[in-house]
C-alpha cells in the first residue's frame, strides 16, 4: 500500500476515534442552560422532557469500547501499513501464483508472523500427515486389508469421485462402473493410480464420413455379435468386412487394448449403452470420455488411498 | 449561537440530520473501500490470468441470466475446511477483470470458484440436462433449454468492447472474431466453456 493511502486510513481511523472521545466527553457535561434534573420546557400532553445525564453504565461501556479499539489497532492490522504488534493476518493475500503462495508461507514462518490459515494447515499436517504418509508407503494390495484406509478412501471417493461414478461406484452412461472388474485402462493397482493421477482421454473417432448409414448399421450388428448377442447373421457378416479399421484399436478379436483405452467389445459391458441404436450412435458420433487429472487437486498420498478403495471394489482382500 | 441552539438545530432539521449522518457513515466506506480501488493487490491480475474467450463470456452471461450465482458462490475462503474441498483460497488478482464479480454470498450448491477442469465437459452436459442423472441426491434444477437455444453472437463483440473499456485486455482480433466464435453454438456449450475456465489461472501459471 502506498504511504498516501496508509496515511489516509490512519488519519481517518484515529480521527474518528478522537472525534468519538470528544463527542462522549461533550455529552457528559451539561451544555444546556437547564440545571440537571430540571424540566427542559418541552411539554406534550403532560409528558415532559427532563435534563438527565447519560446513564453511567452506558458511558462506561462506551469508554471500554474506545479503549478496546486502541488495543485492537495496536495488536492487529488495521492502521494502513502497520502490521500490528502480533504480526497476525488471516492469509497471505499478496500472492499472485501458487508458487508465490508457497514462498509466502515460508517467508511468513521465517519472519515469525502469525498467518491464521497457514497455522491451521500446519496443525492439520502435523496431525494427519503421518497417517497419510504411513498409508502411502504401503502397497495398494496390502492397503485393501486395512479397514481404516478403506474408510478414508471411501470418504475421499464420495467427496470427489461420486459425482461421476456414483456413490455406489456403479457409474452410468459415459461414466465407467468401477465395481465390475472390467477396465478400460487396466485394473492393476498401478494402472488405477495412473488413471487418477494423470487422468485419461478417451478417443473413439467418428466414422460418419468413412461409412454410410448401411455400413454403420452392419458394423454395429457385427460388434454386438462379438459378445454373443443374437443378431442378423447376414448383416454381421457384411459388417465384419469393415471391422479391420476398428481392429487397429480394439484388436482383431475385438478384445480391446488397455494401453489405448480401447474397450473390450466381447464382454457385453457397454459404457454408452449396448443397444443397436446406441452402438450405431457411438460409431457415428465417436466418443471422447474424459477422466480429469487429480494430481494437483488431491495430491499423491490421498490418491494412493483412493486407488486402494477403488481397487478394493472389485478385488476382495484375501483373508489369511 | 448558543450550544443549546446547535443541538436543537440538528434535532429539528431532518435534512441537516440526514446530511450529517451520511457523512458519519461515509467515513467507514472511505477507510475500507476507497483505498482498495487503488491497490496493486486488488488491481493486478494473477500470473497467467486470461480474459474470458468470446464463448466463455457468453457463458458467463447465461450463468448470470439463469441465476446460478444465487446458489453457487465463487469465493473460496482461507479456511482448511474450504481449501480441502475446493482448492487454494481465492485471490483478489483472479477477479480483477470481472464486472461485476460473481462471488455470491449463499451456498445452496457447492462453490464453483475452481470447478474448471474438475469434471469432463460430458459430465457438465449430463448434469445440466438433469442433475439427478449423475447426482441422485441433487436438488439443483435442470436446464434442458440451454441445449436448444443457439447464440447468434450479435452482441458479443459489443460486450467485449465494453469490457475493454473497463480495462480487460481484449485485442482487436478478439473482438473482430467474437461473432464467428460464438455463432451457432448452443447456450449449453457456452456455459460449459465458462465453467471449465473457472479458477484455472492458478494452475496454468505453474
Amino acid at each position: 500500500m502506498s504511504s498516501f493511502w496508509s496515511a489516509w486510513i490512519i488519519v481517518l481511523t484515529l480521527g474518528t476515534l478522537i472525534g468519538l472521545i470528544w463527542l462522549l466527553r461533550w455529552n457528559m457535561s451539561n451544555y444546556t442552560d437547564v440545571p440537571e434534573g430540571e424540566e427542559m420546557d418541552h411539554d406534550f400532553d403532560g409528558i415532559v422532557e427532563i435534563n438527565n445525564p447519560l446513564p453511567t453504565w452506558w458511558t462506561y461501556l462506551f469508554w471500554v469500547c474506545l479503549a478496546w479499539a486502541f488495543v485492537y489497532l495496536a495488536l492487529y492490522p488495521g492502521l494502513g501499513n502497520f502490521k500490528g504488534l502480533l504480526g497476525w493476518s488471516s492469509s497471505n493475500q499478496q500472492v499472485r501464483s501458487l508458487e508465490e503462495s508457497q514462498q509466502a508461507v515460508q517467508a511468513a514462518r521465517e519472519d515469525g508472523d502469525i498467518v491464521q490459515y497457514d497455522r491451521e494447515i500446519r496443525r492439520a499436517q502435523e496431525e494427519f500427515g503421518p497417517i497419510f504418509q504411513a498409508f502411502a508407503q504401503q502397497p495398494i494390495k496390502d492397503l485393501i486389508k486395512d479397514e481404516q484406509a478403506l474408510k478414508i478412501g471411501q470418504r475421499l471417493y464420495l467427496q470427489n469421485c461420486a459425482q461421476c461414478h456414483g456413490s455406489n461406484a456403479m457409474g452410468g452412461k459415459g461414466f465407467p462402473n468401477l465395481t465390475d472388474d472390467d477396465w478400460l485402462y487396466g485394473g492393476s493397482p498401478e494402472d488405477i493410480k495412473v488413471s487418477l493421477l494423470e487422468g485419461r482421454r478417451g478417443n473413439m473417432p467418428s466414422w460418419n464420413e468413412q461409412f454410410n448409414e448401411q455400413q454403420i448399421s452392419e458394423l454395429a450388428t457385427y460388434v454386438l455379435s462379438l459378445s454373443g448377442r443374437k443378431v442378423d447373421t447376414e448383416m454381421a457378416k457384411a459388417g465384419e468386412q469393415n471391422f479391420a479399421v476398428c481392429a487397429a484399436c480394439h484388436g482383431q478379436d475385438g478384445k480391446g487394448n488397455q494401453s489405448l483405452g480401447a474397450p473390450n467389445l466381447t464382454d457385453n459391458i457397454w459404457l454408452y449403452g449396448g443397444s443397436q441404436a446406441a452402438v450405431e450412435e457411438t460409431l457415428r458420433e465417436g466418443r471422447f470420455g474424459v477422466m480429469p487429472a487429480w494430481k494437483d487437486i488431491l495430491g499423491e498420498d490421498k490418491i494412493h488411498i483412493i486407488s486402494a478403495y477403488v481397487y478394493s471394489l472389485s478385488n476382495e482382500s484375501e483373508e489369511e | 449561537m448558543s450550544k443549546k441552539l446547535k443541538h436543537e438545530f440538528v434535532e429539528k432539521h431532518v435534512g441537516w440530520l440526514s446530511i450529517l449522518m451520511i457523512i458519519a457513515i461515509a467515513i467507514g466506506g472511505l477507510v475500507e473501500i476507497t483505498p482498495l480501488l487503488y491497490q496493486k493487490q486488488t488491481n493486478e491480475p494473477v500470473v497467467g490470468l486470461q480474459p474470458y474467450s468470446a464463448l466463455e463470456l457468453e457463458g458467463r452471461d447465461i450463468y448470470i441470466r439463469e441465476g446460478c450465482n444465487n446458489c453457487h458462490s465463487q469465493m473460496i475462503r482461507p479456511f482448511r475446511h474450504e481449501t480441502e474441498r475446493y482448492g487454494h483460497y481465492s485471490l483478489a488478482g483472479e477477479h480483477v477483470w470481472e464486472h461485476p464479480f460473481l462471488w455470491g454470498s449463499k451456498r445452496t450448491g457447492p462453490d464453483l470458484a475452481r470447478v474448471g477442469q474438475r469434471y469432463s465437459d460430458e459430465w457438465h452436459y449430463v448434469h445440466l440436462m438433469n442433475p439427478r442423472d449423475v447426482v441422485p441426491e441433487s436438488n439443483m434444477p435442470a436446464y434442458p433449454w440451454l441445449d436448444e437455444n443457439t447464440l447468434d453472437g450479435e452482441l458479443t463483440a459489443k460486450k467485449m468492447q465494453v469490457f475493454r473499456s473497463f480495462g480487460v485486455p481484449y485485442t482487436d482480433e478478439d473482438i473482430a472474431g467474437a461473432k464467428e466464435a460464438v455463432q451457432g453454438k448452443t447456450e449449453m456449450e457456452a456455459l460449459i466453456a465458462y465453467l471449465q475456465s473457472l479458477g484455472t489461472a492458478l494452475q496454468r501459471a505453474e
